[in-house]
C-alpha cells in the first residue's frame, strides 16, 4: 500500500516549544527555543530514530509527542486526532496507548515497591485487567523484557541497571501502547548489556507491531534499530532519510561530522575529522544557518539565510545550501 | 633507573571482607597509553584509587605499588603525597565531583600549582592561563574568572585536565572521562588526550567499558573481570584475534554503524556480585565457550607464544597457545542465562 495514504500514527506539524532562561545567576529570563518548528510522521509499527548533540532539543520534542510537554505552536496528532489538553481524561485514556521510557531507569521506578507491583500499576490504574488475572498478565510482561519469575519480589535497588531498565520497559508495555517513545533508553548500561536491551525492543515491538520514536545520542545503536532517522541541530531537523542510507551517505555537514565522530574499534583516531566547537546553545542562536560556525562548507549565505528542510531526494530531505538534488543523486 | 615508570603486584582490596580485586599485576612504561576495558563493577576504577590510596577506610588493601622502583602502597602520607598529583594525577567521570562548585576555575588550578610546583603569584596564572590554552579553552583570560557551572560538560573535563596537568604528573589515570559527553565531545576530549601525550611525554591509562574509544587512544589495553585481568595485549592483537571469549564478547556487542541493520550480539547475563563469585572461572556463567573444567577450576593469567596475557582453558580464535586444551576435546556446556 502506498505509505501517503495511510493515517500516521503520530504526526508533529510545526512543533515548537520556548523556555524562560536566565542567562548567569542575575540575568534577566530570556526566551529560548528549545524545539523550533518540527514536522514529523511516524507510521503505525515505524521505529524512529532522533539524534542529535546534547541540547538540540530531542527530549522537548520526544515529550511534546505525547503531550506531556504543550507545544507554544503547532500540533501533534495521533491517529490524525488532535492531541487532548494535558491531564483531561481523554488525554489521560490516550496515554495507555503512548508510553514513555527514560534514561534512568532508577528515577522512573519506585524503590518502595516490588519490580511487579510497579509492573501491575498501569493495568489496575487504566483498569485494563480484571484483577484475579493480573498475576499471570505481570508474569507474561516479565517475561517478554527477559526478567525471570524469582525476581518479582525485588525491589529497583536490587537489580541490575539493565534489569532495571527491563522492568521499565515491562511496565511501559503494559496498557499494549501502540507507540513507545523512548529517551536514551540504553545510555546508562554498558555496551555488552546495551545490546541486550536493543535486541528485546526490537522483537517486542516486531511482535507487538508497537511505533517507537527512539532518542539517542549514539548513532550505532540507533542505524540498528530504526527504519528512518532524523538529525536534529538547534531544534530543528537538518536532514532525515532511511537508516540504510543516512549514515552511509550522509548529505547534511553535520550529519557527516555526527558519522565520523563514531569511533571505530580497532582504529586509532587519528585521520578522521574531529567536528570542534561547542555543542549548540539554544540562548545563543547563530544568524542564518545554525550550523554555520562549525560547518567546514559554510559561505556568506550561510551567515544571512536560514535553509528549508527541502526533499532532495525520494524519501529524504536536508536543510543546507550547498545540498542540492543534484549532489544528493550522485550519493545515493 | 628502573625500567618501568609504575609496577602494579597482586593488588588486591576488600571491602567489609567482600574481595573486589583478586591481585593485578601490571606494567606501566614511560609514556605509554594502556586501555583499561571492562563492564562496570568489574575494578577498574577500584584498582586506582587503592593504588592511589584514594579508598574509603573500610577498604582493605594488599600487594605492592612501585613508582620509579620506591613502593607507595601503606607509606606514611608524605610519601603518597608526592606521588599522588605530582607523579601520577587521575580524572574522573563525572567533573563536578572533582571541581569546587564554589571556587572559581582559576583559583582551583593557581591552589594545583602552588601544592604541586611552589608556583604563586603571577607566575601560577600565567601557568594556569597556559594550562587553559594548552587543553582547548578559548578565551581563558577571561574564563579563568568563572565558576564550574558556567563551562559545559565537554569544557569541565578540559578544565579537569589542565588541572591534572598542573603537577606535570608522568602518569594520567583518565576514569571514563568520555562517557557522560556527546560522541563529537567524546572525539575532541580523546583527540586532546593524545595531543597532549605525544607533547609531554605522558603515560597514560584510558579506563572505559567501550573498547571502541580505548583502541583510539592506547596501544595495549587491559581486559578486566570480575576483579581481575583476563586478557591483556596490543589493541591490534586483541581486535584482530581476541582469545579470551569475554574480550571477544565486548568487541562483538559494539553495534556497527557501517553495514546492513542487524541484531546486536550481546553477552547473555551480567557480572557476577563479589559476594557469589561462580566457581571455577567466574566468566563462565556467561560464556558460550564453557566447558565442564570451566566451572571447577580457575583458569590462570599465562603468556601465550604471540606476546599477550591470557586466562582461559579453551581460548576462542586461532592459534591455540602450547599447553592449552583444545575446546573440541572437552564437553562445551550451554552458558546459564
Ligand atoms: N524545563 C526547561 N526549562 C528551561 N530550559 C529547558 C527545559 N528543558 C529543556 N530546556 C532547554 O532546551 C534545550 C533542549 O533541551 P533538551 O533536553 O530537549 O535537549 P536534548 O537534545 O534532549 O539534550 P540531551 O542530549 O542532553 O538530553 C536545552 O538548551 C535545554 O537547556
Ligand atoms: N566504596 C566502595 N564500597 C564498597 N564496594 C565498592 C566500593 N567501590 C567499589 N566497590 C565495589 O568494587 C567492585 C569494583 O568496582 P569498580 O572498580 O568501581 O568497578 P569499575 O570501575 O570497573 O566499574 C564492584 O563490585 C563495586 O561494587
Ligand atoms: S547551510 Fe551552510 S553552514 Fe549550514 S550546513 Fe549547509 S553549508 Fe554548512
Ligand atoms: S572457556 Fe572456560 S575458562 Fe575460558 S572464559 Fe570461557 S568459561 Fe572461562
Ligand atoms: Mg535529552
Ligand atoms: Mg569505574
Amino acid at each position: 500500500m502506498n505509505e501517503h495514504f495511510k493515517t500516521p500514527l503520530i504526526e508533529a506539524k510545526g512543533l515548537v516549544r520556548t523556555y524562560e532562561v536566565r542567562q548567569g545567576m542575575f540575568g534577566r529570563a530570556t526566551p529560548v527555543r528549545a524545539v523550533d518548528g518540527i514536522d514529523l510522521k511516524v507510521m503505525p509499527g515505524e521505529t524512529l530514530g532522533i539524534v542529535g548533540e546534547s541540547g538540540s532539543g530531542k527530549s522537548t520534542l520526544g515529550r511534546m509527542l505525547l503531550g506531556i510537554d504543550p507545544p507554544q505552536e503547532g500540533q501533534a496528532l495521533f491517529e490524525g486526532k488532535p492531541m487532548p489538553k494535558l491531564a483531561t481524561p481523554e488525554w489521560r485514556a490516550l496515554r495507555a496507548k503512548m508510553q514513555f521510557v527514560y534514561q534512568d531507569p532508577l528515577a522512573a521506578l519506585d524503590r518502595r515497591l516490588t519490580i511487579a507491583e510497579q509492573i501491575g500499576e498501569p493495568l489496575a490504574i487504566h483498569n485494563l485487567v480484571p484483577k484475579p488475572h493480573r498475576e499471570t498478565r505481570v508474569a507474561e510482561l516479565m517475561s517478554a523484557v527477559g526478567l525471570r519469575p524469582d525476581q518479582a519480589g525485588r525491589y529497583p535497588h536490587e537489580l541490575s541497571g539493565g534489569q532495571r531498565q527491563r522492568a521499565v520497559i515491562a511496565r511501559a508495555l503494559a496498557s499494549r501502547p501502540k507507540l513507545l517513545v523512548c529517551d536514551e533508553p540504553v545510555s546508562a548500561l554498558d555496551v555488552s548489556i546495551q545490546a541486550q536491551v536493543v535486541n528485546m525492543l526490537r522483537d517486542l515491538q516486531e511482535k507487538n507491531h508497537i511505533a517507537m520514536v527512539f532518542i539517542s545520542h549514539d548513532l550505532k545503536v540507533v542505524r540498528n534499530i530504526a527504519d528512518r532517522v532524523a538529525v536534529m541541530y538547534l531544534g530543528r531537523i537538518v536532514e532525515e532519510a532511511s537508516s540504510d542510507v543516512i549514515f552511509k551517505t550522509p548529505l547534511h555537514p553535520y550529519t557527516k561530522a555526527l558519522v565520523s565522530s563514531v569511533p571505530v574499534p580497532g582504529k586509532l583516531l587519528q585521520g578522521r575529522v574531529i567536528l570542534q566547537g561547542e555543542p549548540p546553545n539554544p540562548a545563543n542562536r547563530p544568524s542564518g544557518c545554525a550550523f554555520h560556525p562549525r560547518c567546514p562548507l559554510a559561505a556568506d549565505i550561510c551567515r544571512t539565510s536560514v535553509p528549508q528542510l527541502l526533499s532532495v531526494a525520494d524519501g529524504r530531505t536536508a536543510a543546507c545550501h550547498m545540498v542540492t538534488r543534484a549532489e544528493a543523486s550522485v550519493a545515493a | 633507573m628502573v625500567k618501568n615508570l609504575v609496577e602494579l603486584r597482586g593488588l588486591k582490596v576488600a571491602f567489609d571482607g567482600v574481595q573486589v580485586l583478586h591481585g593485578i599485576d601490571l606494567d606501566i612504561a614511560r609514556g605509554e597509553a594502556i586501555g583499561l576495558v571492562g563492564e562496570s563493577g568489574c575494578g577498574k576504577s577500584v584498582t586506582w584509587l587503592a593504588a592511589l590510596g584514594l579508598l574509603p577506610g573500610k577498604a582493605t588493601v594488599s600487594g605492592s605499588v612501585r613508582v620509579d622502583g620506591q613502593e607507595i602502597l601503606a607509606q606514611p602520607r608524605h610519601v603518597l603525597e608526592g606521588v599522588r598529583g605530582k607523579r601520577i594525577a587521575m580524572i574522573f567521570q563525572d567533573p563536578s565531583s572533582s571541581l569546587n562548585p564554589v571556587l572559581r576555575v582559576g583559583r582551583q588550578i593557581t591552589e594545583a600549582l602552588a601544592i604541586h610546583r611552589g608556583l604563586h603569584g603571577e607566575a601560577a596564572k600565567a601557568e594556569a592561563l597556559r594550562l587553559l590554552d594548552m587543553v582547548g579553552i578559548p578565551d581563558a583570560r577571561r574564563r579563568i574568572e568563572l565558576f564550574p557551572h558556567e563551562f559545559s560538560g565537554g569544557q569541565c573535563q578540559r578544565v579537569m585536565i589542565a588541572m591534572a596537568l598542573a603537577g606535570e604528573p608522568d602518569l594520567l589515570v583518565a576514569d571514563e572521562p568520555t562517557t557522560a559527553l556527546d560522541a563529537t565531545i567524546q572525539a575532541q576530549i580523546l583527540d586532546l588526550l593524545i595531543a597532549l601525550r605525544a607533547e609531554t611525554g605522558m603515560a597514560t591509562i584510558f579506563i572505559s567499558h567501550d573498547l571502541g574509544a580505548v583502541s583510539q587512544v592506547c596501544e595495549r589495553a587491559c581486559v578486566m573481570y570480575a576483579g581481575r585481568i583476563v586478557e591483556q595485549g596490543t589493541i591490534q592483537a586483541l581486535f584482530d584475534n581476541p582469545r579470551h571469549p569475554y574480550t571477544r564478547g565486548l568487541f562483538d556487542a559494539i553495534p556497527r554503524l557501517d553495514g546492513p541493520r542487524e541484531r546486536l550480539i550481546p553477552i547473555p547475563g551480567t557480572v557476577p556480585n563479589p559476594r557469589d563469585l561462580p566457581e571455577g572461572c567466574a566468566f563462565s556463567p556467561r560464556c558460550s565457550h564453557a566447558a565442564i573444567d570451566c566451572r571447577t577450576r580457575m583458569p590462570a593469567l599465562h603468556s601465550t607464544d604471540d606476546g599477550r596475557l591470557l586466562s582461559c582453558h579453551h581460548p576462542v580464535g586461532s592459534h591455540p597457545p602450547i599447553g592449552v586444551t583444545h575446546p573440541a576435546e572437552a564437553r562445551v556446556l550451554e552458558p546459564l542465562s
